[in-house]
């Protein structure tokens, strides 16, 4: 009793008191900082085998040290002067577009899945599921198809950003759908939250089958493919507007590490705590549309690694958003890096789209999540 | 010093569920708040805590509106624990502990952290818990998960940062008896240090042996207020509640 009374004063706690118990606290608390750390490193470096592995690979094979002195050439730190003009050309002009593209969109795509699944509190949150993925789907789509009709004015006026910038609205649209619709006095329903999103998917596809229904032959094959998620369409000029969203929504995203912590405790005892809960919420939001609809309008609909990445990252770290947000964003980067690897080289020379490889791993991996959860009856 | 609603109203369909309630709460006084269900006494610990804005009228903090305190200087001497926490991410226990101590980081050191932490665990017999999942745990136990946190979350503040206050939401629901008890000694002992503490109690024994004051509350307005033995006697319990005779909480 007298122990705790000194502990309790306000002169804080002295010197002489017993330090085992605080000592047993931090040991645990640095064990889990340090598996985190590990596993943030480990998908980092994932990520850049990944980045490496997607230039050196393809019909024309280059090696990895060609790679690197390539990126270094480009910036003019190697001479390059004994590689062919093809290799170099075909690393600058087509395999590093799609290795950007698919590094950002995964990274992005990660990022937004584990920002979803702590705004709503919930592990199912993912931007696939809830919508916000078909919502910059349709919107994109539109701009491809009515671009030179009735959307003239929007195309001219923004260039090469339309698409990213439609697609941003699209998702952005989807996700202050379903916060509005799922939040009842400060509390989530998740039953409405996913039954919302199957019903803003369903719309959201009514208006992509109208719209394929209105496009000509050209724009047909591209929407095709389009709709099934690709990295095919890499060029720089399309993947620079692109990249340019997905870098600052991955920026906006990570600034959510310590607020997000706190927002699972629901948002009065996060405001109790300092977090200023609105301005989170609205960073959340936006940093998640803006991250998947640029990402879809890039390379269309990419499902499930919002949904895979953050449960494998929080499998090994714990559910804290210090190392699952920059977890997330570098095994998602690696996720569809390597996704793609699979689908340029598994029916060479066609090319699989990348949203069936992705499906592919993360249906299954949904199944088994259900599957452990339901033994557990707890998730984590 | 103090945290006062002034003619505070709150509307919810029409109807005042908290109407004109005035009240004052000092430091260094263990006060609860006490009524039947319905009667308001959440509604004004929601204003007193900021979470909830009156209609009409003000709950103050020192003087000054709550509304015009800064966020993170509101949670670095005030701390609310509610009826019930939403957490549903498998969290360690000493995981949740740690999250009070958000609005001091950066400005408290890890090796500090990590004592004030194990202690505010120590405090509420959490210790051999520490690396449990939260969301294994019981009713009880979560209840006093969240009671370390927002232990760990005042439990430096000095009295040059600011006077402490800690809000508590029927805190002893899920709690067992033994517990209660310890709670409510702890509670006590925090105000004799002089912590301001208020907390919705609905057990008026636990009440009328712990507490220093008491405010009653009957639809939505305030029916009394003062020391625990006046306000709790048997005409005034018979009336609030209504009972069909005079009640004695008296041994």
């Amino acid at each position: 009793m007298d122990q705790l009374r000194t502990g309790l004063s306000p002169q804080a706690l002295p010197q002489e008191r017993d330090t085992s118990l605080a000592d047993a606290a931090g040991a645990m608390q640095a064990a889990r900082e340090r598996r985190g750390q590990v596993v943030v490193l480990g998908c980092f470096s994932l990520a850049v085998i990944g980045v490496v592995l997607s230039i050196m690979l393809g019909p024309l094979e280059i090696g990895a040290f060609d790679v690197i002195r390539i990126g270094l050439g480009a910036i003019g730190l190697e001479t390059t002067g004994d590689l062919t003009r093809v290799q170099i050309g075909v690393v600058e002009s087509i395999r590093a577009p799609r290795a950007l593209l698919g590094m950002l969109a995964g990274a992005a795509l990660g990022g937004a899945g584990a920002a979803m699944q702590g705004f709503f509190r919930n592990p199912l949150a993912d931007p696939g599921l809830i919508g916000v993925s078909a919502g910059g789907a349709v919107a994109a789509v539109a701009v491809i198809v009515l671009g030179s009709v009735s959307l003239a004015g929007f195309t001219a006026a923004l260039g090469t950003f339309a698409l990213p910038i439609a697609a941003f609205l699209g998702s952005l649209t989807s996700v202050v759908i379903i916060y509005s619709l799922s939040i009842v006095e400060g509390r989530v329903v998740v039953a409405t939250m996913l039954l919302a999103g199957v019903a803003i998917n369903a719309l959201a596809f009514s208006g992509i089958g109208y719209l394929t229904f209105l496009a000509d032959d050209t724009q047909l094959r591209d929407l095709t493919f389009w709709t099934l998620g690709s990295l095919g369409g890499a060029t720089w000029s399309r993947v620079l507007p692109a990249a340019l969203g997905m870098s600052i929504a991955i920026v906006m995203l990570l600034s959510l590490m310590r607020p997000l912590n706190a927002l699972l405790l629901g948002e009065d005892d996060a405001s109790a705590l300092g977090v200023d809960v609105e301005r989170a919420k609205r960073t959340a939001a936006i940093g998640t549309a803006l991250g998947v609809g640029a990402a879809t309008a890039a390379c269309g609909i990419v499902v499930f690694i919002g949904l895979v990445v953050p449960h494998l990252v929080r499998l090994i770290t714990g559910p804290d958003h210090r190392y699952v947000l920059p977890g997330s964003c570098c095994l998602g980067a690696s996720l569809v890096l390597f996704a793609d690897i699979v689908a340029r080289i598994a029916v060479t020379p066609a090319e699989l789209p990348l949203g069936v490889v992705t499906s592919a791993i993360g249906a299954p991996f949904f199944f088994w999540l259900l599957l452990r959860d339901k033994k557990r009856s707890v998730l984590g | 010093m103090s945290l006062e609603l002034k003619n505070a109203s709150v509307v919810r369909a029409g109807k005042a569920i908290l109407d004109q309630a005035t009240l004052t709460c000092e430091p260094g006084r263990f006060i609860a708040f006490c009524g039947p269900n319905g009667a308001g006494k959440t509604t004004a610990l929601s204003l007193l805590s900021g979470a909830l804005r009156p209609d009409q009228g003000d709950a103050l903090m020192e003087g000054a509106s709550i509304r015009s305190w800064k966020p993170l200087e509101l949670a670095q001497r005030r701390a609310v624990v509610a009826q019930s926490s939403p957490l549903s991410f498998p969290f360690h226990v000493h995981e949740v502990v740690e999250m009070g101590r958000t609005p001091w980081s950066g400005i408290t050191g890890r090796r500090r952290n990590s004592e004030i932490v194990a202690a505010a665990m120590a405090e509420m017999e959490l210790t051999e818990l520490g690396a449990r999942n939260y969301l294994t745990l019981s009713g009880g136990e979560r209840q006093r998960v969240n009671i370390a946190r927002v232990l760990a979350q005042l439990w430096d503040t000095s009295a040059e940062q600011g006077q402490r206050w800690l809000l508590l939401d029927e805190p002893t629901a899920a709690l067992d008896l033994r517990h209660q008890i310890s709670l409510l000694a702890l509670l006590r002992r925090l105000a004799q240090q002089g912590w301001g503490v208020v907390a919705v109690l609905h057990d008026l024994h636990l009440v009328y042996e712990h507490a220093d004051d008491v405010v009653l509350f009957r639809d939505g307005q305030v029916f009394a207020s003062g020391g625990a033995r006046d306000v709790l006697s048997p005409e005034a319990v018979q009336r609030v509640y209504r009972l069909e005779a005079p009640y004695a909480l008296a041994v």
